[in-house]
């Protein structure tokens, strides 16, 4: 995956600058609300400064300690801060690429088209669904719609990051342009298909600033899951104040708000919707723009992947991979003939029978002066190409149109050149015929290359338990080769977009989900139908429209990284919980001991940590509890490590790391911020 | 501890796994109405017993419908238990002339002690705030409390069953059919292994008669202090506000009788626990010998542990019957080892005192047990009856040392999930594994997913309000009585950690539905009626609602064939997540509470302090 300058680093010194400031805007309880867990923490904090006022109003002998009690107090309103300010650096950075895209969206004037077919400029605004403008080169493309007429060449860059031109053309599946960009050269006319504030741009803008950000359904059971855990220890600290009082050592409020803070789920309630933005924002990194959250955690879950084999499993191109001479022929004259009638055949094909004699004979490539050499290029009619060169008459073409080629030069046909060319053919490839004269000289094989890396990814895929369907108009025989050598792990030959269809129909039905890439407007009904269809930009709008998300780089290999986003997006989500839950066992053994240490001074058998003082320990584990956030945000805007894996690989890693270090980590953490308050004397 | 008392622990679970399949296997089939070698037999009465009640064995229930028939069924008979209790005066099996109970209360119009017996017996709690030989007759312990014994075990199994149901169904709208389930398992598991259980203990010598108590004279009369009376029989006061004393000579005993086999049996079969005489298990009467001791004690885990079988079987997932057996099994052992070692090393204030074992002392903390039990049986009784729900009790839970007493109040706070009580376990600890495998089955990347049904809003909502449910109900009430001189503390028989020991362990067992007591709180008052009763009848069915309706959602759902990238519920690794689960939950929540409590105890008494 190329790194895009697209990239914003993690510490970028404005975005930090202004979710600072948005820490605190978000103190609003209205807002903190919405968070539950925050928001008993900074119910607590308001506690903790109302007792600590009155504190300071009308201290009580032996009671009162200022200085721990306005320590706990900062900490806890750091806590709320720390949390506001991960969820503020989340928008911030998603806030940064919005910028960057709405200076796409420059104010532009349009050529719109009357009925009278005379023009009027009118600003890009004022635009409505259906209305048809012009635009010509070097202007640019005032809103979203479709070529109705004409073909151009269009810089998409200021959407996609990509400087080189695409070709826009009316009719066909490369018809849709998108406002903001600009045609380099000819004219086109476009009838447009959003009204404003509805164009693709401005829904990318809203997206990645989280604006319309709505909770994903995983979220929400996350949500609930860590509500009840935040009810489960109100519970356990408003009734262990009336265990102390039977216990003859009532607490003070700053100490029972501080064990409950310490409790509750705050790291990753304080991190839930960090994750979440960051998650959108990673797959805008890669130019991916879902339409939902869902979409993206459907990735995630995804069982089956339908991968067009042209463009996403093969190169695309067929490549020369082997010359065959009929019995009696040199290899190096087929393969000097073959490389003499290629060198005026600028396609890929062409090329690669140049490439693959130079490699294999060392033919080099001879100056061919235009007088001596003739050639003659490919037509619908003949099906073969060649050169007339030197007194060579060499041809390259269909088997038929060769033999047809012989035998009206008077030689006659060879059935040796059937038996390899019929034999190609049941293996997957194309053959090609080269002949000089009437003497045929043998067979290029021409394959579909797999593109490099495609078996490790299938397998990885495979591991991670995804099922790989390629999806091909090939025959039969054909597709199973090439699936055999790609190393997927079913394929659909002869497809039409029916066929695709009733595949994912049938996938469904067994209760998998299938994500699948496309662009035509045939495909638009399978896209709507799969869990995660992934549109490519330069598809149609109708295609565009039917799928969740869209690949402004239109790179169909890149479901992939989709669904690895998917899978980042709740690991981190189920690791940060885990972390959270089980840093409550070290706090537990730094609090309740200093708690009770007045009235048990046995207890301290459990103060495992040897903690100096009652407040120095209790302050310990709330600074601790407070930093751990600050620490994790870059883990939750980056996402955990995503390897491929097994489920039960995966579990047993990420239990081990988050779980058991989260049981360990603290430990030490609060240990060592001990050590460091008791030196300078803070408690 | 003794390499005889370890093998005896050892022998006990060796049997109850050798138990566990071919109990699931018949458990399977039964409630799959398949036949069974009984079915020639009890068919025929089943048929019988669905044409005389109109019941229809064909027709599912959805959640909703499953849920309001055994609310209703529990209700009638809950009303039926508390007139039978009032009304035994007039009833006939009578011979010791008992009088309804709480006839000295009625005036108040609320009788808050068979309110408490009603409800206890009903959710299967059996906990007894009443001495069983001076207030119930015979009648009441049989058509009353057997009769529970046997229905409550009924209804938590049919609930686990449907629990099953809905994990192994998919898109279906319904859980199965609770008059089916109930009478089933009362006409294919109870009623048949009680007759020859019962029959077991009889051959031990647990007494099974209608007889009026006998009486018998001392061999060495007795002499004791009780208060001096006046005429009128009000108790006389000195002036400085303590009572008189008169020493009075003891020349007779009465010994209690009854229809104790019948009844013994299902107590711990069912899991229920209340026993049919005041000392419970401790009794010669009710549990004469060393063998009806390891009996009952299987009997005990039977069922619960063929459940997981039943699992697996259902779910087509037997690995992950064995599983979920596997952590239990784990949390299992965890209890008895801290329990014996606790108990076998006695009591470190009595420095002086032999406490070893010996050929002939059993030596460890023998205060509050049976000499014919001894500390690895005592241990090993505590464990399993507060593993499970059952609540009998063979010696005093009171009298253990904090860390020993910590085990029973422990294990009941974990909700009783260590092969539990019966139904009642296996769903308490598919709750659990809901939420073990929500937790962890994000970390694989995934929407979670339950043996191919994805855990989502909903499912997560009810499983976290069946957990909030127990914390509630435990720390509420139990803060509450902890401030309140005047009816809380005011009934406790010690001061400090201890007492606050004895309250949480009332509400404790109250919710957990367990029935055990801490003894030394004086739990026969109006507000412990009333509070424990509450306690055990939302412990019960609060947690009921949740879990069926979750039941009956997960049955709605589509399955996903499970692939390499599914959370795998059936490793070792699984395992080891549900126990950390288990414990950490519970752990979280009850720490604080605990450590004012036996924790710090134990710490006061190596400290050389007791209460």
């Amino acid at each position: 995956m190329a790194e895009k300058s697209k990239q914003i680093s993690i510490w970028d010194a404005k975005i930090i600058k202004r979710a600072t400031i948005d820490a605190f805007i978000k103190l609003n309880p209205r807002t903190m609300l919405r968070n539950p867990v925050m928001f008993v923490v900074e119910v607590g904090s308001v506690l903790t400064t109302l007792e600590l006022v009155r504190g300071l109003i009308a201290p009580v002998a032996g009671v009162t300690n200022t200085l721990f009690e306005l320590q706990i107090t900062l900490w806890l309103w750091f806590t709320v801060l720390f949390a506001n300010f991960a969820e503020a650096m989340a928008e911030g950075r998603g806030k940064a690429q919005a910028d960057n895209l709405r200076k796409a969206r420059t104010e532009t004037t349009a050529r719109r088209l009357l009925p009278n077919g005379k023009t009027e400029m009118v600003n890009a605004p004022q635009l409505r669904k259906d209305d048809v403008v012009i635009v010509v080169a070097g202007e640019f493309i005032p809103g979203d719609g479709e070529i109705i007429e004409g073909v151009a060449s269009v810089d998409e860059s200021a959407i996609t990051g990509e400087s080189a031109p695409v070709i826009r053309e009316a009719g066909g599946d490369r018809s849709a342009v998108t406002g903001g960009t600009r045609v380099l050269s000819d004219q086109i006319k476009i009838r447009i298909t959003s009204n404003p504030g509805e164009t693709f741009l401005d829904r990318m803008i809203a997206l990645v600033e989280g604006a319309e950000r709505q909770k994903t359904p995983n979220e929400i059971a996350l949500a609930i899951l860590l509500a009840g855990l935040t009810i489960i220890f109100l519970l356990a600290v408003v009734t262990l104040q009336p265990f102390a009082i039977y216990s003859s050592a009532p607490q003070t409020i700053f100490v029972l708000v501080s064990l409950l803070v310490c409790l509750i789920p705050t790291t990753i309630g304080g991190l839930l919707s960090a994750i979440g933005i960051a998650g959108m924002d990673r797959l805008v990194q890669h130019n991916v723009l879902a339409m939902s959250g869902r979409a993206v955690e459907a990735a995630g879950d995804v069982n089956t992947l339908l991968l067009d084999k042209t463009g996403t499993i093969t190169l695309g191109n067929r490549q020369a991979t082997e010359f065959i001479p009929l019995n009696g022929i040199e290899e190096t004259e087929l393969a000097d003939a073959a490389q003499l009638s290629s060198f005026a055949d600028e396609t890929p094909e062409g090329r690669s029978i140049i490439v693959l004699a130079k490699a294999r004979y060392n033919l080099r490539g001879r100056e061919l002066a235009p007088h001596e050499a003739h050639f003659i290029p490919f037509t619908a009619q003949t099906r073969m190409s060649g050169v007339n060169y030197d007194g060579r008459e060499i041809r390259k073409g269909a088997v038929d149109a060769v033999e047809r080629y012989i035998v009206a030069s008077g030689g006659s046909t060879v059935p040796e050149l059937r038996g390899i060319v019929e034999r190609i053919a049941r293996e997957g490839g194309t053959p090609l015929v080269v002949a000089e004269g009437r003497r045929p000289l043998g067979v290029i094989y021409l394959k579909d290359i797999v593109k490099g890396g495609m078996r490790e990814r299938f397998n990885q895929l495979r591991q991670m338990g995804i099922k790989t369907v390629m999806i091909t108009g090939d025959n039969p025989l054909t597709a199973a080769t090439i699936a055999r050598e790609a190393g997927v792990d079913d394929f659909l030959a002869e497809a039409k977009p029916e066929d695709k269809m009733a595949l994912i129909k049938r996938e469904q039905a067994e209760g998998k989900l299938v994500a699948m890439t496309g662009d035509g407007t045939n495909d638009a009904p399978a896209l709507a139908q799969a869990d995660v269809g992934v549109a490519m930009n330069t598809g149609t709008q109708a295609a565009k429209e039917a799928g969740n998300m869209v690949d402004l780089d239109s790179n169909p290999t890149k479901l992939i990284e989709v669904v690895e986003i998917g899978k980042q997006l709740l690991m981190t989500r189920g690791s940060l919980t885990t972390f959270s839950i089980a840093n409550d066992v070290a706090k537990y053994f730094a609090i309740i001991p200093a708690m009770f240490a007045a009235a048990f001074p046995v207890l301290n058998a459990l103060n495992i940590m040897g903690l100096r003082t009652p407040q120095s320990a209790i302050l310990s584990a709330v600074i601790f509890n407070a930093l751990v956030i600050i620490a994790l945000i870059p883990l939750a805007l980056k996402g955990v490590k995503y390897r491929p894996m097994s489920a039960a690989s995966l579990l047993r890693r990420n239990l081990l790391l988050y779980g058991l270090g989260g049981i360990i980590v603290p430990f030490i953490g609060i240990k060592l911020i001990d050590v460091l308050i008791h030196t300078i004397g803070l408690a | 501890m003794t390499a005889n008392g370890w093998l005896q622990i050892l022998l006990f679970f060796a049997i109850t796994f050798a138990l566990t399949k071919p109990l699931g296997v018949f458990m399977t089939r039964v409630f799959g109405g398949e036949r069974t070698f009984l079915h020639p037999v009890l068919r025929p009465v089943e048929r019988l017993l669905y044409r005389l009640t109109g019941v229809d064995e064909t027709r599912e229930m959805r959640w909703t419908e499953y849920a309001t028939a055994m609310l209703l069924f529990s209700l009638v008979s809950l009303l039926l238990l508390y007139l039978i209790q009032r009304l035994q005066g007039v009833l006939p099996l009578n011979p010791q002339k008992l009088p309804g109970v709480d006839a000295a209360s009625s005036s108040t119009g609320f009788a808050a002690s068979a309110f408490n017996t009603a409800v206890s017996f009903t959710t299967n709690t059996n906990w007894q705030s009443y001495v069983p030989e001076t207030t119930m007759s015979y009648l009441t312990q049989m058509a009353g409390l057997a009769y529970h014994n046997f229905t409550s075990a009924a209804v938590g199994i049919a609930l686990a069953i449907a629990f099953i149901r809905g994990i192994a169904r998919r898109e279906s709208a319904t859980i199965g059919n609770f008059w089916v389930d109930f009478v089933r398992c009362n006409l294919y598991v109870l009623l048949p292994i009680c007759l020859v259980g019962a029959l077991v203990l009889v051959s031990q010598g647990v007494v099974q008669n209608f007889r009026p108590y006998d009486t018998a004279k001392l061999v060495d009369p007795q002499t004791v202090e009780v208060d001096k009376k006046d005429a009128a029989g009000n108790v006389i006061t000195n002036a400085d506000g303590t009572t008189q004393k008169e020493r009075q000579t003891v020349t007779e005993q009465t010994i209690a009788q009854g229809p104790v086999a019948s009844q013994e049996i299902i107590k711990e079969f069912g899991t229920n626990g209340g026993g049919f005489f005041n000392a419970n298990s401790a009794h010669p009467f009710e549990n004469p010998t060393p063998f009806s001791n390891f009996f009952e004690l299987l009997c005990i885990f039977a069922i619960s542990a063929g459940l997981t079988y039943t699992l697996g079987r259902m779910t087509g997932s037997q690995r992950h019957g064995w599983a979920v057996f596997a952590a239990m099994t784990v949390l299992f052992f965890v209890g008895i080892a801290v329990s014996y070692w606790a108990e076998a090393r006695g009591n470190p204030l009595l420095a002086g005192t032999d406490q070893t074992a010996s050929a002939l002392q059993p030596g460890g903390n023998m205060e509050g047990k049976e000499v014919r039990f001894g500390v690895a049986n005592s241990a090993l009784w505590a464990t399993v009856t507060t593993d499970t729900s059952c609540g009998a009790v063979n010696s005093m839970h009171d009298s253990f040392t904090p860390l020993g007493g910590l085990v029973p109040l422990t294990n009941i706070m974990l909700s009783e999930v260590v092969f539990g009580g019966v139904g009642s376990g296996l769903y308490g600890v598919l709750i659990y594994v809901v939420l073990s495998v929500f937790i962890a089955g994000l970390m694989v990347g995934r929407t979670p997913e339950y043996l191919g049904k994805k855990i989502e809003a909903y499912d997560v909502k009810m499983a976290m309000l069946n957990v909030l449910i127990f914390p509630l109900l435990i720390l509420v009430l139990a803060a509450i009585s902890s401030v309140a001189p005047s009816f809380g503390t005011s009934q406790l028989n010690n001061a400090g950690p201890h007492g606050l020991s004895e309250i949480l362990y009332a509400f404790t067992s109250g919710a957990g539905n367990n029935g055990s007591a801490f003894a030394g709180i004086s739990a026969n008052t109006y507000w412990y009626n009333t509070t424990t009763g509450l306690d055990m009848l939302f412990g019960r069915f609060f947690m009921i609602i949740p879990m069926l309706a979750l039941a009956g959602n997960l049955a709605r759902k589509k399955t996903v064939p499970p692939s390499l990238g599914t959370f795998p519920v059936t490793s070792p690794l699984f395992t080891t997540l549900l126990v950390s689960v288990i414990v950490i939950v519970g752990a979280l929540t009850f720490f604080p509470a605990l450590s004012l409590g036996p924790v710090v105890e134990h710490l006061l008494m190596r400290a050389c302090q007791t209460f």
